[in-house]
């Protein structure tokens, strides 16, 4: 029987991102050097209101841009052509801490694409990922450096995040079959 | 949407909302271009044959740079140094082609259909780089592309395509890619050169130059294709010049707003005016610009799978 649990509601989004961001600039102490780069889609409206609270807490604009990997993803002849959003990266990424921001982290294969694409960028100092909640099943060596909340899964299980979307409360909920 | 075809034969068999998506998706292409890197790995370990029967310059080296930003491994192929002169059928060069594992076949040939014919004896993927006087698929991608980008929409706009209209592919390809985005488009040229049979395509023909030009948005000039032509079509290429060729007496009565476009390779004197063709209101370098981004999209688009286009994230 379908089934759906609220993992996460709009308060605890907020708790967690204003969580990560604190811990962003424990692990950083050059600041100046941190940029955010959210992951289309999911990734993105979350890497801009992290950007905000980094900003209050720095007192000091924290640079965002946002970054399409469907080009460089290693499934692309198995599956329809992905729709592809905006890549903007509107400052330099050499010698940058660049944080990664995306919803959810599954597979790794989506951060493996977006390490390759932000290569075309520039060389970063250090990359680093942040992402809303990490739900397991890894086929790649990737961790994450911050992460808002552990959720254990099924294969068969889906995380759906709900943020900045008009007219839904921001949420994350799991979904099972 | 979803993208479900395999292969880019023509324009007459897609629907608008196709189209739209081969333009948006070349928009994220055209950004590419402008970045220090301009590689992708899209395609990655794909084979893609350039099969070139009927020469052409621009258009394979446009698809040869695209092929090349999308990481793929090239074969070029052309008629005067292959096995076609020696009696092989186009068919039997394809197989062949086919069974050293090429994945992607450009195909620009002569006859009309051939790059059809091949989409149902081959596996590999086909696109119509161009086939006789039938469609030119790609270039009509292109031109809406870059009408879309300078004036931000297609639908409602007056298009004229003026010129060598009954030889062209070009055109063939632009009246169906125009007519459904919802352009108006007149066609202008020699009654010779432009029958009234076109008009079975929804779109107006005159050979009354200044009337196709004064309320026109987009003016699309042809070259007249000699190489086509059995027979003298009209008197001298003088007389063509004189009646329609795009002058600076013709051009000063157009809209202000009125861009210039020209599939190229441009007869400067003939069909276009010298200083007209590098006016800021020619398109035509943009054109060729745009064609690189197109033909990416359209590579990356042809090359998904059956597999869902929606992804589980992360």
């Amino acid at each position: 029987m379908p089934e759906s649990t609220l993992i996460l509601n709009a308060l605890g989004i907020q708790r967690a991102l204003t969580r990560i961001a604190h811990e962003i600039t424990e692990r950083n102490e050059t600041m100046t050097d941190v940029v955010l780069i959210g992951i289309q889609r999911g990734g993105v409206p979350l890497a801009h209101r992290l950007g905000t609270i980094l900003g209050s807490i720095l007192n000091q604009p924290v640079p965002v841009g946002s970054l399409d990997v469907n080009m460089h993803r290693d499934d692309l002849d198995q599956r329809a052509a992905p729709k592809i959003h905006p890549t903007q990266i509107p400052f330099d990424v050499n010698g940058k801490i660049v944080v990664l921001v995306d919803d959810v982290l599954f597979s790794g294969r989506t951060i493996r694409a977006a390490m390759d694409a932000l290569n075309d960028f520039g060389r970063p100092r250090k990359i680093q990922l942040a992402v809303l909640v990490d739900r397991g099943h890894r086929d790649l060596p990737i961790k994450a450096d911050f992460v808002g909340k552990n959720q254990p899964t099924s294969l068969a299980e889906k995380v759906q995040v709900r943020f900045d979307e008009p007219g839904h409360a921001n949420e994350v909920i799991l979904h099972r079959p | 949407m979803t993208w479900k075809r395999k292969h880019l034969l023509d324009i007459e068999s897609l629907t608008a909302d196709e189209i739209t998506t081969v333009l948006d998706t070349a928009k994220a292409f055209k950004a590419v271009g402008e970045r220090a890197i301009k590689k992708v790995p899209a395609l990655r370990g794909k084979t893609v044959v350039n099969l070139f029967v009927e020469p052409s310059t621009r258009t394979r080296i446009s698809f040869e740079l695209a092929e090349q930003r999308l990481s793929a491994d090239i074969v070029n192929f052309t008629a005067e140094a292959s096995s076609l002169k020696k009696g092989e059928t186009l068919k039997d060069t394809a197989k062949n082609l086919e069974a050293l594992n090429a994945d992607f076949i450009v195909i620009r040939h002569s006859a009309a259909g051939a790059p059809h014919f091949l989409s149902r004896v081959l596996n590999a993927h086909v696109i119509n780089a161009g086939d006789g006087a039938h469609e030119h698929p790609t270039q009509a991608l292109l031109d809406a592309f870059t009408i879309r980008e300078r004036k931000g929409r297609v639908d409602g706009l007056n298009v004229t395509i003026l010129g060598d209209i009954l030889f062209s592919r070009v055109a063939r390809s632009n009246i169906w890619a125009l007519t459904k985005l919802g352009a108006k488009v007149t066609l202008c040229g020699p009654s010779t050169l432009v029958p009234r049979t076109f008009e079975a395509m929804g779109c107006r023909v005159t050979h009354d130059v200044d009337e196709a030009l004064h309320e026109a948005d987009i003016i699309h000039l042809l070259r007249i294709q000699h190489e086509r032509q059995r027979k003298t079509m009209f008197p001298s290429i003088g007389e063509y010049t004189t009646l329609f060729g795009l002058n600076k007496a013709r051009f000063a009565k157009t809209k202000p707003d009125a861009l210039i476009m020209h599939p190229g390779p441009i007869n400067r004197g003939v069909e276009i005016d010298n200083e007209i063709a590098d006016c800021g209101r020619s398109l035509i370098l943009e054109q060729v610009t745009n064609g690189l981004a197109v033909r990416m999209a359209v590579m990356f688009l042809i090359n998904g799978g059956n597999g869902p286009q929606e992804i589980a994230p992360g």
